[in-house]
């Protein structure tokens, strides 16, 4: 290959993109986790510091009408969908500005405009309904992919096997993502999976390819997205991706993470995906000035809607009793 | 004007609907090409085609899960659990997953789906295959449960069921399948969260649901003809939503109050009616509030030990006799 250029299958504006994705995750999630010491985040959180990479070049590859489905710990795909930062930390912060206005919290980020069809708190419980949503694309003839995010720990509950032989046999436009963050909550995926790789050394026993990816390096996740995506809009099936990556801070807030071994940190912080991005960016000639801009413009952003979230009233009352039912009630009885 | 079979009215009324809508799709284990281990999806297969009517692996959560995932995208489908014990090994779509989302996303998930179950005792069958579940499906908030005892019901009560824009849980039970009923020709479409006066009476309301309809009116017919009790049999049709108000109205006539559960004892769907009855029609009671139900054990398989614990006729006319004698 010649010299590397800012602009070769990825474009020099899919790379801006990729980064300020990144960024933006960064700086949204570091907010919450402030927010949360200051006692303004409440409930749990599970953040994704050190897993921006896998959810921005899933995210940027995807076309509008792409479906995500996400888990608890679905900030990062959430916001990388689009949707505003005010309106997941006004979730996080039980403010009526929030996504739902407070009813789902944390744990259930949900914006079917964006194309984020939820946050699942149930492990497995998404990747069975990511078929569905493929099987509907496959039914209608409707070109979208369906996108399943989850973690190491979910290759070993029923639901995971389960939703993979049905994607196969009926060939569902469907990618499963496995981010191995070498972590369950608290122990280390290896001590409980009979395989090494959770999720792709169990792909074949579902006739799928095995793929594993640096999940820390975006450019390498969006070449694998886009394959998968493309392969399944050409009604090829389902893929499953493991992406390698690892999680800066602890399973949820309540967690100080002091189950990792010495050095396991320090040694992933070096291959911090935005570190790691913004030098490649830098040596593909891209000013430092243009990943300034971008920083600060995040920076406000997240500044400006952590701002509106505080001055944002908490929901009203009368929102307890509304959307149990399609009559946007919740009788039960005449 | 035709006499059906419950077993025929359950693909007559899926027909019905498919005929009506393109969006509604069928799946589960062996009901497509096989037409379903109960025989109710027969004919469907043949009528609609591999693409709308399709066999899935032994994958309850599947199943479930992609019913979910399609119906919150646009479809319409109906997925069958052969054996209503078997929503043990899904119950987290039952519990946390359809009856949450519209909830907990301030309304943007919509997931218009029926999960059909074939449920209840009789059969001979053991303690997993013959439960009766409703109850586990009642007690969650955001599901409807219907529960049909005769062919025409189960037809109306299933377009009612699919053109819900709710998930609902439609158990059709295994020892009514072959029992049969008059069906008018025609589209049929019933309304959820209607309860049917299937004998009018004045001396004691009798609460039935599926299974335990035709022995609430074999009682009741008993207790007229030998006893001259006059009862009202009340089939409660539908759990979710429930129609209290023609319960309230019978009891105020009536003033004594009986369920026939087949569930067994705790939680029964009866407890639940019967403290909204104490609550609200207390000072129209002659007397107790009386359950016939299940004891609260496993089913045990063997035909005379399975007969001697789901409720029959003979003990609701003794129990019927006994509470009105005191
Ligand atoms: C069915 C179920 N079992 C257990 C839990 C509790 N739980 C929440 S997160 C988690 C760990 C999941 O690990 P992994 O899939 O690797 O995802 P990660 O949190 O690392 O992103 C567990 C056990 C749950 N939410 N659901
Ligand atoms: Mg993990």
């Amino acid at each position: 290959m010649s010299k590397k250029t800012v602009t070769d299958d990825i474009s020099a504006e899919v790379r801006l993109e990729l980064y300020r994705t990144q960024v933006r995750l960064r700086e949204a999630e570091q907010r919450a986790f402030d927010l949360f010491l200051q006692n303004l985040v409440k409930g749990t959180s599970h953040l994704s510091l050190g897993q921006e990479a896998i959810a921005a070049g899933f995210a940027v590859a995807m076309q509008k009408g792409d479906l995500s489905f996400c888990t608890y710990r679905g900030h990062a795909h959430t916001l990388a969908r689009g949707v505003p930062v005010e309106k997941v930390l006004g979730e996080l912060m039980s403010r009526d500005n929030g996504l739902m206005r407070g009813k789902g919290g944390s744990m259930h980020l949900t914006s079917v405009e964006h194309g984020v069809m939820g946050s699942y708190a149930i492990i497995g419980a998404h990747l069975p309904i990511a078929c569905g949503a493929a099987w509907r694309a496959q039914y209608r003839g409707d070109s979208d992919v369906s996108v399943c995010f989850f973690g190491d720990g979910t290759t070993n509950i029923g639901a995971f096997h389960e939703a993979l032989n049905f994607a196969a046999i009926w060939k569902l436009p469907v990618v499963f993502v496995c981010e191995n963050n070498l972590y369950m909550e608290y122990t280390p995926i290896a001590d409980v999976t009979a395989v090494e790789h959770p999720a792709a050394d169990r792909a074949a026993a579902y006739g799928l390819e095995r793929i594993i990816i640096d999940g820390n390096d975006a450019d390498e996740v969006l070449r694998t997205a886009r394959k998968a995506y493309e392969r399944a809009r050409r009604g090829d099936g389902p893929s499953l991706i493991e992406a390698m990556t690892y999680r800066h801070s602890g399973h949820s807030r309540a967690d100080p993470a002091k189950y990792r071994p010495e050095g396991e940190l320090e040694s992933w912080k070096k291959r911090d995906p935005i570190k790691m991005y913004r030098a490649r960016l830098l040596k593909l000639g891209v000013s430092e000035a243009v990943l300034n801009t971008i920083d600060q413009e995040i920076k406000d952003e997240v500044e400006a809607a952590t701002v509106a979230c505080k001055a944002a009233p908490a929901p009203s009352a009368d929102i307890i009793f509304t959307d149990v039912y399609a009559d946007g009630g919740w009788a039960w009885r005449n | 004007m035709a006499e059906l079979t419950y077993r025929d009215a359950v693909a007559r009324g899926i027909a019905q609907e498919m005929a009506r809508d393109p969006d509604v799709v069928l799946i589960g284990e062996d009901i497509a090409k096989a037409g379903g281990v109960f025989k109710a999806t027969v004919g469907l297969y043949e009528q609609f085609g591999p693409r709308r009517v399709r066999d899935t692996p032994i994958s309850e959560q599947a199943i479930l899960g992609a019913a979910m995932g399609a119906a919150m995208t646009g479809l319409k489908p109906i997925a069958e659990i052969m054996f209503a014990d078997f929503a043990a090994v899904c119950w987290d779509y039952f519990a946390n997953e359809f009856p949450k989302s519209r909830y907990m996303t301030n309304g943007q998930v919509k997931t218009p789906l029926v999960v059909r179950l074939g449920n209840g005792g009789g059969a001979r069958f053991g303690a997993q295959h013959s439960q009766s579940v409703e109850n586990w499906c009642m007690m969650i908030p955001g599901l409807k449960v219907v529960v049909p005892s005769s062919p025409i019901d189960v037809v109306g009560l299933m377009a009612a069921a699919v053109r819900d824009p709710d998930p609902v849980i439609f158990l059709e039970h295994k020892s009514l399948y072959a029992t049969k009923g008059e069906v008018p020709d025609g589209e049929i479409v019933d309304t959820l969260g209607t309860a049917k006066i299937l004998r009018p009476g004045k001396d004691a309301t009798i609460l039935a649901l599926s299974l335990m309809v035709p022995r609430a009116l074999e009682a009741a017919d008993r207790l007229q003809a030998e006893h001259g009790i006059d009862c009202e049999v009340i089939d409660v049709r539908s759990l979710v939503p429930l129609d209290t108000q023609t319960i309230l109205a019978s009891v105020a006539r009536t003033h004594r109050v009986f369920t026939v559960e087949e569930n067994p004892r705790l939680c029964g769907w009866g407890a639940e009616l019967m403290s909204i009855i104490a609550d609200e029609a207390f000072y129209e009671l002659d007397g107790p509030l009386v359950r016939i139900t299940t004891p609260h054990i496993p089913l045990p398989a063997a035909d005379v030990l399975e007969d001697l614990v789901i409720p029959n006729a003979a003990r609701i006319v003794e129990t019927v006799l006994r509470t009105l004698s005191n």
